[in-house]
Formats: structure tokens, C-alpha cells, sequence
């Protein structure tokens, strides 16, 4: 399945887009989206440790299992207030 | 009353939406934008938010909240754009029967909003260098808090 992955403040910079598309197999988890992300955006790299993911709004393990139609969000650790 | 703006904060507004006859107590925190951090003297900043998740994690917070400390009311705005130097970008206002709770879930859910609401700052520091903040050893789980420290103690609020 494709998946559009949105990037936020550092990450967005670093990956030079706020949209990266990445191609998973069915039932990929978290962290094969992750492996796939850096594989597309390799600039990435250098913050991958630090990267949360959240799905539908909420953060999400590496075990956590991506369906079709999930929304999909990639970013450094918060900094608000 | 939860929002995600680029507009000034209106303290007098954010303060009257937690007003209540059944309320003894309000408490309103403001964070506000730093000049010095330590040696490091910041220009401006500017926040960016996740805005979907960022409400989304906002409900979440003051849900949880409300229901802990028996909370009357609760409201929170958070501000994203350009800041300069001495402008507010958050506001947490809390009410409730008698003080105690109130300073209490004040301070709670300032350090949730800081530990969870997908919201980032840049910093442009008077020397001309400009940067992302964040913590540093953030840990995702998605069934509890996550624990984080932070790499300086560049923020605006404390």
C-alpha cells in the first residue's frame, strides 16, 4: 500500500518536503514504515533515532500494524509552550 | 475552549472562559517568549504546529484532567507563527471549587502539553543562528507518557 507520510518542523527541513510518499507491504508496521521513509528520504537519517511516529492522530509503536487509509505523521520530538 | 492560532492571545478571553459560580479559584499560566537563556540571547521564535493532532492532544490532556482534579472548566491557546520577545505563546487557564486543584492541574497540564502536543519552536538567536528545539531521549509509546529531557533549557516558559 502507498502511504503519504507528513513531515513536520526539523524533519520537514531536513527531508527538503512535507510529503513523503513511501510503498509498504500489506500489514508493514511502524517500523518498516520507518525503514521505508529513510530509504526515500535519506537525509533523514541523522535524526532517525529521535523520530515519533503517530497514526490517526496518535502516537504509535514500532510494532503497531499500518492499514490502508491511515493517516501518518512523522517528527522530531515536541517543543511547545 | 481549545485553540491553535496565529493570532495574539487574549488573556482577558481565555480567563473569562474558565470564569464560573461554582468555581472558587482561577489560575492562568502564560508562557512567554525568553530573551536569555543562560548566555544564548534569543531574537524571536517561531512555533509550528501539527494542528490536527496538536487539538486532538489537547482534548486528550484536559479531558484527563478535568476529570482528576474535578476541574469546573478549562481552557488552553496555544499560539504558532513568529513570536518576538515578551509575547505570550501559551495560555492554560484552569477553574475549580478551591485553589489547590487548580495550581495543580495548571502545572499538570503545562508539562503534558510539553511532553506530548506535537507542537515545535525555532529559534533565531541575536547572533544570527536559527534552530529547532526539542528534547532529546524521547521514548514513543503510545499507552503512556513519554519521558523526555530536554538539551538546553532553551524555552520560552521556564
Amino acid at each position: 500500500m502507498i502511504i503519504d507520510v507528513l513531515l513536520f518542523a526539523a524533519a520537514r527541513d531536513l527531508a527538503g518536503q512535507s510529503v513523503c510518499t513511501v510503498q509498504i507491504a500489506e500489514e508493514a508496521t511502524v517500523s518498516d514504515l520507518r525503514y521505508e521513509l529513510i530509504r526515500t528520504c535519506p537525509n533523514l537519517k541523522s535524526m532517525a533515532k529521535v523520530l515519533l511516529v503517530a497514526v490517526n492522530n496518535r502516537y504509535a509503536g514500532d510494532s503497531q500494524v499500518l492499514c490502508e487509509g491511515d493517516s501518518v505523521a512523522c517528527f522530531p520530538p515536541v517543543s511547545g509552550g | 475552549m481549545l485553540s491553535i492560532t496565529p493570532d495574539p492571545i487574549d488573556i482577558n478571553r481565555v480567563t473569562n472562559a474558565v470564569r464560573n459560580h461554582r468555581a472558587g479559584a482561577v489560575v492562568l499560566f502564560l508562557g512567554t517568549v525568553r530573551e536569555f537563556t543562560g548566555d544564548l540571547q534569543t531574537s524571536s521564535l517561531n512555533y509550528e504546529a501539527f494542528e490536527e493532532m496538536a487539538l486532538a492532544s489537547l482534548e486528550q490532556i484536559t479531558f484527563e484532567a478535568r476529570a482528576r482534579w474535578s476541574l469546573v472548566e478549562s481552557a488552553v491557546i496555544h499560539r504558532i507563527g513568529p513570536l518576538e520577545l515578551g509575547d505570550i505563546a501559551v495560555a492554560v487557564a484552569v477553574s475549580s471549587a478551591h485553589r489547590g486543584p487548580a495550581f495543580d492541574a495548571g502545572q499538570w497540564i503545562m508539562d503534558t502539553i510539553k511532553q506530548q502536543t506535537p507542537i515545535w519552536k525555532k529559534e533565531f538567536y541575536a547572533d544570527g543562528r536559527a534552530e529547532w528545539v526539542h528534547p532529546v531521549h524521547a521514548v514513543p509509546t503510545p499507552d503512556s507518557s513519554r519521558s523526555t529531557s530536554v538539551i538546553t533549557s532553551n524555552e520560552s516558559d521556564d
